[in-house]
């Protein structure tokens, strides 16, 4: 048997009374792409981030090409053949791709940068492996995908023996996710070894050759990826069985709750993002907008929710009620619910309590206040019913949201916009960067609220999350919709390249 | 390429500050000659104290400490070389208390992570409480310090006598703004300042060590702030009073600001500021405006309300300026 390129031998680590990674064993062999599988929360960031030398064990050895020398610092593990590719791309924004690939690498001549030098090493490293990028342009103007791409070659320029790959997935469409795994693939053909970290299990069994499962810093168990499919790596990693499919009735289909009338909406760059889109959305059904992330979406959703201003078109709540120019406050007080794509920065105040994030958008309403003097005791007794309710893990309500996993802030975001009882509700990327059993919860909570009424637009990057959700599908291409269709005849192909803006 | 052209705009503006000076030295060369000359008096102490702003908000260390750092070394020069007798023991002086300075903000800031307003308000009561305590009337510098003709250069009309015929703080003003710029965005010490003052994550993960790098730059830029101080008591005035210093170090961080922590657009805009100041006077000198002079002296205050009011939503800060870096945090 050949020497295992990495071997991490009983890793234990905590933070503070949270114990992260408990006696964790787990060994790499050259060539091998080896994921690692877990909930949020369940210490796979903790376990790599030890490999990179980012954060030092408690307990336990990594050894590395047989060597034991701990790893003290990223540039330890750099000079060691490992390089990491982290889920929050750890590019500098403001700099040119070159720039950010040479950082703390930097060829010179003389005192000067050799940017030129570091021109051509970007050019030569990228046609090696395929990935193509543009050395002068800036990172803060590139799509997510190309940003995954400079740290994937920054990583590379490093001559990495062993690539780790935090969530690589997480942000990216469809596309890009084939192209990464492709990536993937080649890089291990070649040699490399790869360690990735992911929570959808499609993409271990497409690129993996074993799986580690990780449950609350534990190993869960290992499998080799041919021998074992989707249920059986849920089951692993939940220690329960998971309903994959959504179960959900025929849709009791009402009045009209939303229409959407020849909206354009600016995006950031003062471009058309959104540009004569048409929806109308009934009570009692979910109406799923696909479509490639960035052709309007995000704009799409915050202008309905009165984030973002609307240059022309007109859209409507229950047939009546003109919101086209209304606050978010009225919007919600109209009877609007809103899960935004970014929970971190429009679901959720992170240092605030979990009791007040459950009342983010309704703690000067009369049930929980009066006469501008607020009522922390309904604001409790309404914490504690969500909180059991809506299954959010957290030590106490008084807690605060930033405490949580992923999901479990999800949940509160979710509670919260539910517990107002929306005519409409508008839910983005629900299930972004959340675990698999939080997925399955949110889901049943948005086809609950369905069939409690309730019309629901639900917008997501996820084509297997449109498909199993909704009972009627939009796909959007270039700000405005290029095809409708009943839920029960859509078909995954054709959808594909409708979003593509193909026909 | 934003930042080709974030360069071109410090040039271009300091050449049209250049062409414009000459077109006035066409029709009046004593005129001309002296508003430059009062515009960069009042420039070289804002443009040394500026770049300590630069240096410390590139590499995400707010400085609004460097009233304090100019106070205390101007002091410490004063009264170095008022002592000893020799300039040289003043000089020395004086950058060594800019770097004790900036090496307290640092470490405050850097290592142990107080709020960087808060250290910069220390340093400057701190500085003003010393500075006053242990202030004694009847000294005298030996001399002021001496200038020097630099060669060929000074002799060019115009900006030869007024740049390159001055002391050592004034010269090393002119060339550190080329100095610095250079270095910022052509070597690998820029590369990287700028990234741990914009991202210092992505820093850390490259490999760089974040926190030493922060300390030396806030520390040694604490020099620059030194030799401001100097200049002010050693080289300009001759002399040294209570809270001598007189806001010039909140000024230069508006001038920071104005010129978009770009040291050569910082030296344009330092002297703008000069210049709007050297107008005032000459107008009063002329008799063309009857204004007290106490509201001259206020001019480049109002300016600065005016410039950051305008500037303010347009320039963009490094990212990371005022965030303490706390390892494996990302």
């Amino acid at each position: 048997m050949t020497q295992p390129l990495l071997e991490v031998r009983g890793v234990s680590k905590a933070f503070g009374k949270v114990q992260a990674n408990k006696d964790l064993s787990i060994h790499v062999n050259p060539g091998e792409i080896v994921a690692l599988l877990g909930e949020n929360g369940a210490g796979k960031s903790t376990l790599v981030k030890q490999i990179f030398g980012l954060i030092n064990p408690d307990d336990g050895e990594i050894i590395v090409k047989g060597d034991s020398t701990p790893i003290k610092d990223p540039s330890d593990a750099i000079s060691r053949g490992i390089g990491m590719v982290h889920q929050h791309f750890q590019l500098v924004p403001v700099m040119t791709v070159a720039e950010n690939i040479i950082l703390g690498n930097e060829p010179r001549k003389g005192l000067k940068l050799d940017i030129d030098g570091a021109r051509e090493m970007v050019r030569r490293i990228s046609d090696q492996y395929g990935l193509e990028v543009d050395p002068d342009a800036e990172i803060e103007d590139l799509p997510v995908g190309t940003q995954q791409r400079v740290e994937i070659l920054k990583a590379l320029s490093r001559s990495v023996d062993l690539l780790i790959l935090d969530e690589p997935t997480a942000v990216l469409t469809p596309q890009e996710t084939d192209e990464l795994l492709d990536v993937m693939k080649s890089l291990a053909a070649n040699g490399t070894s790869i360690v990735f970290i992911t929570h959808k299990l499609r993409e271990v069994l497409a690129v993996a050759d074993r799986v580690y499962v990780l449950r609350d810093g534990e190993l869960a168990g290992e499998v080799l990826a041919r021998e074992t499919d989707q249920a059986g790596l849920a089951l692993l990693m939940v220690g329960r069985e998971v309903v994959l499919r959504v179960d959900k009735g025929e849709p009791h289909v009402g009045e009209e709750v939303l229409k959407v009338e020849d909206l354009v909406v600016l995006d950031d760059r003062r471009l058309k993002a959104v540009n004569g889109m048409n929806v109308s959305v009934r009570t009692g059904e979910i109406v799923g907008v696909a479509g490639v992330e960035g052709n309007g979406q995000r704009e799409f959703v915050e202008a309905i929710a009165g984030m973002r201003p609307v240059v022309s078109g007109r859209i409507t709540l229950s047939q009546t009620d003109d919101i086209t120019t209304a606050q978010p406050h009225h919007v919600h007080a109209a009877g609007v619910g809103h899960i935004p794509e970014d929970r971190e920065k429009h679901g959720l105040v992170a240092g605030y309590s979990i009791a007040d994030n459950l009342v983010l958008n309704r703690f000067d309403e009369p049930e929980f206040s009066a006469r501008g003097i607020r009522n922390f005791a309904a604001r409790d007794e309404n914490a504690e019913v969500l909180v059991e309710k809506f299954d959010i893990r957290t030590a106490s309500i008084g807690s605060s949201a930033a405490s949580l996993s992923g999901g479990n802030k999800q949940k509160v975001v979710v509670a919260r916009e539910l517990s107002a009882e929306p005519k409409l509700l508008l839910a983005a990327q629900p299930t972004r960067g959340v675990d698999v059993g939080s997925i399955e919860f949110i889901h049943n909570q948005i086809v609950a609220a369905r069939d409690a009424g309730a019309g629901v637009l639900l917008v997501s990057a996820e084509l297997d999350e449109i498909l199993s959700l909704a009972d009627r599908i939009v796909v959007m291409h270039a700000g405005h919709v290029v095809a409708e269709m009943p839920a029960k005849d859509a078909d995954r192909q054709l959808i594909g390249r409708l979003m593509a803006g193909g026909n | 390429m934003r930042y080709f052209n974030a360069h071109r705009k410090g040039l271009i503006a300091l050449a049209l500050v250049t062409i414009g000076f000459y077109a006035f030295y066409f029709i009046s060369p004593i005129k001309a000659t002296s508003m430059l000359e009062s515009s960069w008096r009042f420039a070289i102490p804002l443009v040394l104290a500026a770049m300590v702003g630069v240096i410390g908000e590139r590499s995400g260390v707010v400085n609004i400490g460097i009233e304090g750092q100019m106070l205390t070394a101007a002091f410490a020069g004063f009264f170095g070389a008022a002592l000893t007798g020799s300039l040289l023991v003043g000089a020395v002086a004086g950058v060594i208390a800019g770097i004790v300075m900036g090496a307290f903000l640092a470490w405050t800031t850097v290592k142990w992570q107080l709020d960087q307003i808060i250290a910069g308000v220390v340093l400057n009561i701190v500085a003003a409480g010393v500075t006053s305590f242990y202030y004694k009337q009847g000294y005298t510098l030996p001399a002021l310090m001496p200038k020097f003709e630099v060669p060929i250069l000074s002799q060019i009309p115009l900006i030869g006598p007024v740049f390159f015929n001055r002391g050592v703080f004034a010269l090393a003003a002119l060339v550190l703004v080329f100095v610095i710029q250079y270095m910022l965005f052509s070597t690998r010490w820029g590369l990287r300042t700028r990234a741990i003052g914009e991202y210092p994550n992505a820093a850390d993960t490259s490999g760089i060590d974040v926190i030493k790098m922060r300390l030396i730059n806030v520390t040694l830029a604490g020099g620059l702030a030194g030799m401001a101080g100097a200049y002010l008591s050693m080289e300009a005035a001759g002399t040294f009073e209570r809270g001598f210093t007189a806001g010039r170090g909140f000024l230069a961080l508006a001038i920071m600001i104005f010129g978009a922590w770009y040291p050569n657009r910082v030296m344009a805009a330092a002297l703008f500021f000069g210049f709007a100041s050297a107008t005032a006077s000459q107008l009063q000198i002329d008799k063309v405006v009857d204004i007290p002079q106490q509201f001259i002296n206020m001019l480049p205050f109002v300016m600065t309300l005016i410039v950051l009011s305008v500037a303010a939503g347009r320039v963009r800060p490094p990212a990371a300026a005022g965030t303490p870096f706390v390892k494996g945090s990302a």
